[in-house]
Order: C-alpha cells, then sequence, then structure tokens
C-alpha cells in the first residue's frame, strides 16, 4: 500500500512538473468562425469508391474556399444516400451509375429527387483480363475464343468450368444471361466486393495466375495496373432491354448528379455548384490517384488538382 | 450434421445411436446417387420469386416520420452527442472536446483504478496513450462515444430481461427465440430498414449495434441465475428469504462473474460492429477501415483495427477486474486515495480545457504510419511465402470435403434432405429436435432461396466443426490454467473484436475469392467466444471435485475428460451453440470474399433495392438454419443427459 502510495505521489509531482511547462492555450489565436451565411450547411453524399471520393473531395473542396459553405460528409452507399434525399440528410449525389430503379423510385414517383444533368464521366463495364494473360494469350480479347481457353480459369469455385469473377452486389451486371445467352462454358462466381475483385485482378498479375472478370472504367485502380478489356459483341441501342436475353456488351454510360429537391429550391449557391461541376476520367483519375497510391488526404488532393485547374473550377463558379 | 454428432460423441459414446446415423447418412448417399439434380430448387443470382418481389413492394410501405421512431432517435441521437461533444468532437463554440485526450487518460485510468485496481489502471493510461500515439485519438474516441452509448442501453434493458429469463422457464423460452433471430439475422439485413425508421446517422448506428450486442447479457444473464445451485436457494428459501431477497442476496452476488462474462461479450460485439455501422455513416474507426479497404490498404485498416483491439483489451480487463472485485466497503485508507486521486482527475481535466498539448493529441511521435508499414510488410511477407501452400490447403478441403458435402446437400432433391434431416434430428434430439427442424426447413423452402441455403448451410457445418474443436481444446487449456489464459486473452480478444474487413485483404490474398476465405474469415471471428464461455464452464467447476479426481490417482486426461468436460457440460453446449451463431453472423462477410450464397443475397438487398426482397428472405434463411441448428444441437445435448442418467434439478437446457 505504502507503495501505492509513493508512486501516486510520484506520478502527481510529475503532473505538477508538467504544468511548468503550460503551452498554448485552448482558443487563443482563435478568431471567429466563418459562418457562410449565404450557404450554410451542404451535405454531400460519398458513396464507396475513390473515384467518387475524388469527385467528392473537389466539389467539397470548392464549396468550402470558393463558396464558403459548411459541407458535411456522409460516408453512405448509394442506395442508403438516395434514401437520405427524402429525409434531407443528403443534398447530392455527384456520381450515379444509371441506377434506373432509384430513378424510378425517388425522382418520378417520391418527387424528392432531381437529375441535374452528367458529370462528364463516362462509365464503362466490361469484361478484363490482366495485362501479362492479354499479352500472353492476345486471341482471348475476342469472346468468340472464350471457350477454347474456359478450362484456363478454372477454379475450386466454378464446378469444372470456368470462372468469370463478377463484384460487388450493386454494382450493374448482365453476366448470368450472357453467359447463357452467348453459350459460354463458364460461371459466374461472385466475388462481392471491389476489393475481392482488385485483389484477385493485383495476384493474377504478379503470380501470373488467368482471371477473367467484370471490372470498369474509371477506376483508381488502372493507375496501378492496365487491365484489358474483352471485346463482347457490339452494344446497339436496345440489345440490352430484356434482361434474360442480353447477349452484346454494356453501353457506354454518361454518369451523372443528382441532388435533393429541397437542395434545388434553397437558391444555395453549392447547387450551382453541383450543376455546373463536369470533369474527365483522366481529371478524376489524376485525383484518385493522389487519394489511393500518394496517399494524400482527400482535402490536399483537391487542393493540388484545383490549384493546377484553377480555369476549369472558375467556370463551374459562374466567373 | 457432422458437427453435431462430433460434439455428443465427445460426451458420450452411444453405439446404437452412432449405427443410426450413418445408416441415414449411407442411404442418403444412395439416393442422392440415384436423385441428383431433380427437384433442387436453384435459383439464379439476379432472379427472383413472387414472394421476394412482394417482400420489395411492402419496403416503401413502412418508412421514418412516425412520433415513435422520431422520439427514439432524438433520445439516442443526443446521447451519443452528449458524449461525442464530451470527449470526441469540438463542441460547444470550443474548438476541441470538452475534455481532452490528458482528461480522458486520466477519468479512465481513476476509472479503473476505483472499479478494478491499479495493473488495469495501468493498461487503460498506456492502451489509451497508445491509440492517440497512432494518431486516431478522435476516430477512437468518436467510436468509445457510440459505443459506450450502444453498451449502456443493451445493459440497462438486458440485465434485466436476464434475470426475468433467469427466473422463469415461459420466459426464458420466448427470449431464447428473439435472441437467436438478433444475433443470427445479418446486421446487413436490418441495416437499411433501420435507416428508413432512424435515418442516417449515429442514432440508427448506435441501434443496429445494440439489436446486435444486447443478446449476450441476456444469455450469459440468464444461463447464471439458472446455474445457481438449487441447494443454495433452498437454503435461502428455507431461512426466510423473499424472492427479491433471494435474488439479491444469493442468485446475483453468485452469478456475478457470468454476468460480467456477459457484459464482455456485449462490449466486444459492440466494437465488433463498429465497421458495419460505418456503412451508415457511424463515425469513428469504422470509417477509417473501409477508407482503407477501398485502396487495399491493408497497413491503414490494420492500425485503425489495432486501435479498436486496443480498446477492447481495456475496455475487457476493466470489467473483469470489476467483476472480480468482491463487494465490500471501502477502507478508510482506500477513500481519502480514492479521493486523492479524484483531485488529481480533476487537476488533469482542468489541464486538458485549458491548454492546447492537453486537449489535442501532439502529432509528432506517429505511430501510426509507422505501424502501417510494418503490417503491410508482414502481410506481404506472408503471402510471398505462403502463397502457394495456402492454395493448396483450400483446394484440398474444398475438394476433399466442401465440395461433397455442398453437393450432397444442394443437389439432394429438396425432400430427401428435408427428410434425411429431419430424420437425423429424430435420432439425435428426439421430438424436440425433429419438430423445429422441419418447421425451419419447410420455412426455408418457403424464402426461395433453398439451394443458396444449402450452400451455406455446408460451408456453415465445416466452420462449426473447426470453431468446437478449437474452441474446447483452447477453451480446457486455458480454464485450466492461468497463466496461459493471460497470454491467450488478449489474442482471443483481436480475434473477436478486430474488423473481418481488416484481415480479409489479406486471407484473399491468401486463398482467393472462395467459399474457403469465408470459412477461414468466420473461424476466426467465432473460435474466441467458444473459447471463453468453455474456459468459463471449467474455471466453474468446484475445485473439491477436481481435486477428489485427483486424490484417486486420475491422470490429467481422466480429470478432463470424465469430470471438468462432463460437469462443464451446459457451458459447453452454450459454447457450441455461440459459436454457431458466430459463424452464421459471419455469413454475408463471407459474401463479400467470394462466398456467395446467402451472404451474398443478403450484401445484395442491402444494395440494390430491387434485390431487396431477396436478400430480406436470405437474412430470414439465415435466421431459420440458425435456429433449426440450435434446437437440433440442444436438444441433442438434453438427449445425451437423460442416456447417462444424470438427475440435475433443472428442466432447462
Amino acid at each position: 500500500m505504502t507503495n501505492k502510495l509513493r508512486s501516486v505521489g510520484v506520478l502527481s509531482a510529475l503532473a505538477l512538473a508538467l504544468t511548468a511547462c503550460g503551452g498554448a492555450k485552448v482558443g487563443e489565436a482563435e478568431k471567429p468562425a466563418d459562418g457562410g451565411k449565404e450557404c450554410g450547411t451542404f451535405n454531400l453524399a460519398v458513396n464507396p469508391w475513390v473515384g467518387y471520393e475524388a469527385n467528392a473531395a473537389v466539389v467539397a473542396y470548392v464549396a468550402t474556399k470558393d463558396l464558403g459553405c459548411t459541407v458535411t460528409k456522409k460516408n453512405l452507399k448509394e442506395e442508403i444516400s438516395w434514401q437520405g434525399f427524402g429525409t434531407g440528410e443528403v443534398d447530392a449525389v455527384l456520381e450515379n451509375w444509371g441506377h434506373e430503379d432509384l430513378k424510378k423510385k425517388y425522382v418520378e414517383q417520391q418527387k424528392v429527387a432531381v437529375v441535374v444533368g452528367p458529370s462528364g464521366n463516362k462509365g464503362v463495364i466490361g469484361w478484363y483480363l490482366p495485362p501479362w494473360l492479354a499479352a500472353e494469350k492476345p486471341e482471348l480479347k475476342d469472346w468468340n475464343n472464350l471457350n477454347k481457353f474456359a478450362s484456363l480459369f478454372k477454379t475450386s469455385e466454378s464446378g469444372g468450368k470456368g470462372q468469370l469473377l463478377d463484384g460487388d452486389p450493386s454494382f450493374v451486371t448482365n453476366d448470368e444471361a450472357l453467359v447463357k445467352n452467348l453459350r459460354l462454358d463458364y460461371k459466374v462466381v461472385y466475388a462481392g466486393s471491389e476489393t475481392a475483385l482488385i485483389q484477385a485482378f493485383r495476384d493474377a498479375e504478379k503470380n501470373k495466375k488467368p482471371v477473367i472478370g467484370y471490372f470498369y472504367e474509371p477506376q483508381w485502380f488502372f493507375n496501378e495496373l492496365k487491365l484489358v478489356k474483352v471485346d463482347l459483341p457490339a452494344y446497339k441501342t436496345g440489345c440490352d432491354a430484356d434482361p434474360a436475353k442480353v447477349a452484346c456488351d454494356y453501353p457506354a454510360y454518361d454518369l451523372d448528379k443528382i441532388v435533393s429537391k429541397k437542395f434545388a429550391d434553397s437558391g444555395s449557391p453549392a447547387y450551382d455548384l453541383v450543376k455546373n461541376f463536369s470533369w474527365t476520367n483522366d481529371d478524376q483519375n489524376v485525383v484518385a490517384k493522389y487519394i489511393a497510391e500518394d496517399k494524400m488526404t482527400p482535402d490536399a488532393a483537391a487542393e493540388k488538382w484545383v490549384n493546377e485547374n484553377r480555369s476549369k473550377v472558375d467556370a463551374w463558379l459562374g466567373k | 450434421m457432422a458437427s453435431i454428432t462430433g460434439s455428443i460423441e465427445l460426451i458420450v459414446r452411444k453405439p446404437r445411436k452412432v449405427v443410426l446415423v450413418g445408416g441415414l447418412l449411407v442411404v442418403w448417399l444412395a439416393l442422392w446417387f440415384v436423385l441428383r439434380g431433380v427437384h433442387t430448387l436453384t435459383l439464379g443470382g439476379q432472379d427472383t420469386t413472387p414472394f421476394h418481389r412482394w417482400l420489395t413492394e411492402q419496403a416503401g410501405v413502412v418508412g421514418s416520420g412516425n412520433a415513435i421512431s422520431d422520439g427514439i432517435r432524438v433520445v439516442v441521437d443526443q446521447l451519443v452527442v452528449l458524449l461525442q461533444s464530451l470527449i470526441a468532437q469540438p463542441s460547444y463554440g470550443r474548438p476541441v472536446p470538452v475534455v481532452g485526450w490528458l482528461g480522458v487518460v486520466a477519468l479512465s485510468a481513476f476509472l479503473a483504478w476505483a472499479f478494478g485496481n491499479w495493473k488495469v489502471a495501468l493498461l487503460t493510461a498506456a492502451g489509451l496513450t497508445f491509440i492517440g500515439l497512432q494518431g486516431l485519438w478522435q476516430e477512437s474516441m468518436d467510436t468509445l462515444s457510440l459505443t459506450i452509448a450502444a453498451v449502456v442501453l443493451a445493459l440497462l434493458a438486458g440485465i434485466p430481461l436476464g434475470i426475468w429469463a433467469g427466473l422463469s422457464d415461459r420466459f426464458f423460452k420466448v427470449a431464447t427465440l428473439v435472441l437467436d433471430l438478433m444475433q443470427t439475422l445479418p446486421t446487413f439485413v436490418y441495416l437499411a430498414p433501420l435507416t428508413l425508421f432512424f435515418a442516417i446517422g449515429p442514432a440508427a448506428a448506435t441501434i443496429a449495434t445494440l439489436i446486435y450486442a444486447a443478446p449476450p447479457v441476456v444469455r450469459l444473464t440468464a444461463h447464471a441465475i439458472r446455474s445457481v445451485p438449487a441447494e443454495s436457494v433452498e437454503a435461502a428459501r428455507s431461512l426466510g428469504s423473499t424472492r427479491g431477497q433471494t435474488l439479491a442476496k444469493v442468485l446475483l452476488p453468485m452469478s456475478r462473474s457470468t454476468v460480467v462474462v456477459g457484459i464482455n461479450q456485449t462490449i466486444m460485439a459492440a466494437l465488433s460492429m463498429v465497421t458495419v455501422a460505418a456503412l451508415i455513416d457511424a463515425p469513428g474507426l469504422g470509417q477509417t477501415v473501409l477508407k482503407a479497404l477501398q485502396t487495399l490498404d491493408v497497413g491503414v485498416a490494420f492500425n485503425a483495427g489495432l486501435a479498436i483491439v486496443v480498446l477492447a483489451i481495456v475496455l475487457d480487463r476493466v470489467t473483469t477486474a470489476a467483476g472480480d472485485r468482491p463487494w465490500r466497503v471501502a477502507s478508510l485508507r482506500r477513500k481519502i486515495l480514492l479521493g486523492a486521486g479524484a483531485l488529481g482527475v480533476l487537476v488533469a481535466i482542468w489541464f486538458s480545457r485549458t491548454y492546447l498539448w492537453a486537449a489535442e493529441f501532439p502529432t509528432d511521435v506517429n505511430l501510426g504510419s509507422r505501424i502501417a508499414v510494418a503490417a503491410a510488410d508482414v502481410t506481404a511477407w506472408v503471402q510471398d511465402v505462403f502463397g502457394g501452400f495456402t492454395y493448396g490447403v483450400r483446394d484440398a478441403v474444398t475438394f476433399g470435403v466442401l465440395n461433397p458435402l455442398q453437393a450432397l446437400l444442394t443437389e439432394s432433391p429438396w425432400w430427401l434432405v428435408t427428410a434425411a434431416v429431419v430424420a437425423l434430428a429424430m435420432v439425435l434430439g428426439g421430438w424436440r429436435a425433429a419438430l423445429p427442424a422441419t418447421a425451419c426447413l419447410l420455412l426455408l423452402v418457403g424464402t426461395g432461396v433453398w439451394h443458396d441455403a444449402m450452400v451455406t448451410l455446408a460451408s456453415t457445418l465445416l466452420a462449426t466443426v473447426v470453431v468446437v474443436a478449437v474452441g474446447i481444446v483452447l477453451g480446457v487449456w486455458t480454464g485450466r490454467n492461468q497463466r496461459v489464459d493471460n497470454w491467450v486473452r488478449p489474442v482471443l480478444d483481436a480475434g473477436q473484436t478486430m474488423p473481418p474487413f481488416v484481415y480479409l485483404v489479406p486471407f484473399l490474398a491468401l486463398f482467393g475469392t472462395s467459399r474457403f476465405t469465408a470459412i477461414a474469415a468466420a473461424v476466426v471471428f467465432a473460435v474466441p467466444v467458444t473459447t471463453k464461455i468453455v474456459a468459463d464452464g471449467i474455471r466453474a467447476v468446484p475445485v473439491a471435485t477436481v481435486e477428489a479426481a485427483n486424490s484417486v490417482g486420475s491422470s490429467t486426461w481422466q480429470v478432463i475428460s470424465k469430470v471438468q468436460l462432463p460437469v462443464a457440460r451446459r457451458a459447453i453446449t452454450l459454447a457450441v451453440n455461440q459459436g454457431l451463431i458466430y459463424v452464421l453472423s459471419m455469413v454475408v462477410v463471407g459474401g463479400l470474399v467470394g462466398a456467395g450464397a446467402l451472404g451474398y443475397d443478403v450484401a445484395a438487398g442491402f444494395a440494390q433495392s430491387e434485390l431487396y426482397g431477396k436478400g430480406l428472405a436470405a437474412g430470414l434463411a439465415i435466421v431459420l438454419l440458425g435456429v433449426m441448428l440450435d434446437r437440433i444441437t440442444q436438444a441433442a445435448a438434453r438427449r445425451t443427459r437423460k442416456f447417462r442418467g444424470t438427475v440435475r434439478g433443472d428442466n432447462l437446457w
């Protein structure tokens, strides 16, 4: 017990010694917070992929620095973000991948959301090969040859057929129908997440394993590995009208922006920023690279890009 | 079914039953050979049934905006925000929280000392400082706020319910059903509907955590009350104690250590929900983990995961120490010491409110990035060295065990599987197992995801066998040896609270996207709880009993197999049961790494509105599997006891 007492004594002496040092006081250099009266709070949904995060980083940065908004980023999956339009918890979604079902529900039926045009990013979906495989067997780039090499893609999960690796359940996919309608000797195996998909491709390239799987652009991973797209039968308007009979490639998606009705009517300068915001896949990939590979914070990445592309930003701001 | 027969055999060898089970399996195999491929009820990944579409339509009907859910949301929100402004977020017009890091460390250490002992106080201070050095102070405090809110609410509701379930047989039966539902229903299933009721953010996240974390404390409280020897209760009664007195003076004190295990498990479960709750914007470490995952940054994810583990270990040790501390009035000296300590805490809090260095954790020591780099390096090394070997293991297990088992379950006609499982249940557990099994299997057919359920069942059975085997061995070892327990416990805590998302990336690299990866993840997650409950049961075996066995010259093996395991039988049944449920609760995470089946369906329902109904049905299917397996194991365990002719004054398990 005396030992304990002594240690308490030593500790308090130490604490006292520390007090003598003092230091900067809380609130000393504090200037009154900039209220940003015009803009107020801007609730921005951040969907879980790095490309989207790049969009959000830049829009949030510009909204904060140029418009004085208080930006609240909400990290949410797509579906959940759309729910937020109705409850007022989310003002804007910056990169929508053709969620027609959600548009029907929230824009047409509930009328709580508004489509405000393309983000300028072009979405590409398809089947991809790791670079080494495409280099070694270039004929794989034509879907007609896929059956010839089906045994190459066998795994413990594919039940004797070739394995076609699919991704996250939220991704738009026709792959099961495609395999059936193109009479491919493959089985669609769901990796279940983007993480699993990327890890599979990374591993395939490193250890020279054959893999074929669903992937998409724009995507930060292309900075690390230039995956090669397989040519499926070309897309023609309407060829994917019946989900069960699809036998053609995916269309090119114009990714667009959705905001809540309330936000659109609010007259907030942040709304105009979201409306005018538009950039290319390359722009997005640059910022995504800053975040994903150079490990910059989204804010720092946005700052760097904005400083290098002031003219584009000014155009969004109507300057 | 291997798991069930396996665990039963361990307790009693009844040749006739084994023969019966073997015969049944042979008949099943023969019929499978003839009938495989018919009536398998397969459903494509994107396909739905009318039932699923009906469920999807119902999704829009319920929703937020009613007074009750708004009221609950506001209260819970206020609680979380209050805790956050106290320790985590800039608040009340100040650029820092009310209590800065120094104040939090001092206060936590003081509380640990006051309720536990000086060792855990030191551990608390060290643990929290370490988290600060990791560069994750604010995130950790956000997580802690959310966890405290959820655990406090869980205990407020859970302990009284647990006591009730301990005293009333009828309520116990109802409660068990509801708890099974709460624990096996994948969090992904109710995460999306919860946001409909409670909007996005801390309130919904807290409630999701609460739902997931409350069952252990209810179960273990009930278990503890029921384990109090009937003689003690009768003694109290005969001395004229009222029900209330018996509860307060006999039942509660005697069950305290087990209740603390329950509180423990609730805290662990709450912390393990942190990453999942981040999907609906729960603040804190979960966000860091999910963000890191997007770029497959194992190092950063590990760093944040480690912070969760450190929090868990601190909370675990403090609650355990508090549980071990006998209830008695403090001595005068202790009172003086406590007073002095409280004064020191106040000084520290004042500092943390006044000076920046004590309010915001200094950032010059960036331990976090170094941990991240080291973790990434170790992972890369493990992958390089073991990469080929692990693929071999995976293929051996998959082709040797998993695929045949899955083929038997998925390719048999549904009615054959149903008949076979019901017959097995009948042999193992009698009507009490066969009736629920029949109901569950028929309902499974009704969910429309029969085929996926059978795929999941195969993986679940394999994972559970491994979990039970490892859990019993580890549990007996740690239960018999305190020193081993001291070493193994942190590892167990880590396994339980390290977010599965963190080790999924390395596991993906080691095993690829496959069902095996999911099984491995489930084993890591479920072994700790099984081990802890078995160890607790072994420790609860009266010393006199063990010594009696020793004195007649029993070998260690005899003591374990003839005395400790049989006496701890009830704890082991509970351990098997919890292991099973933890495995099932990991099924969804398995769906994210290539296990497909029900896990994928649930995740898809969460992510895609047109699959909402199918996801819900799949969640239901997981629960049905859980209830079915649970009923069969419980009834089989009860059956076993009857064969042994053991007479104990209870009719509970």
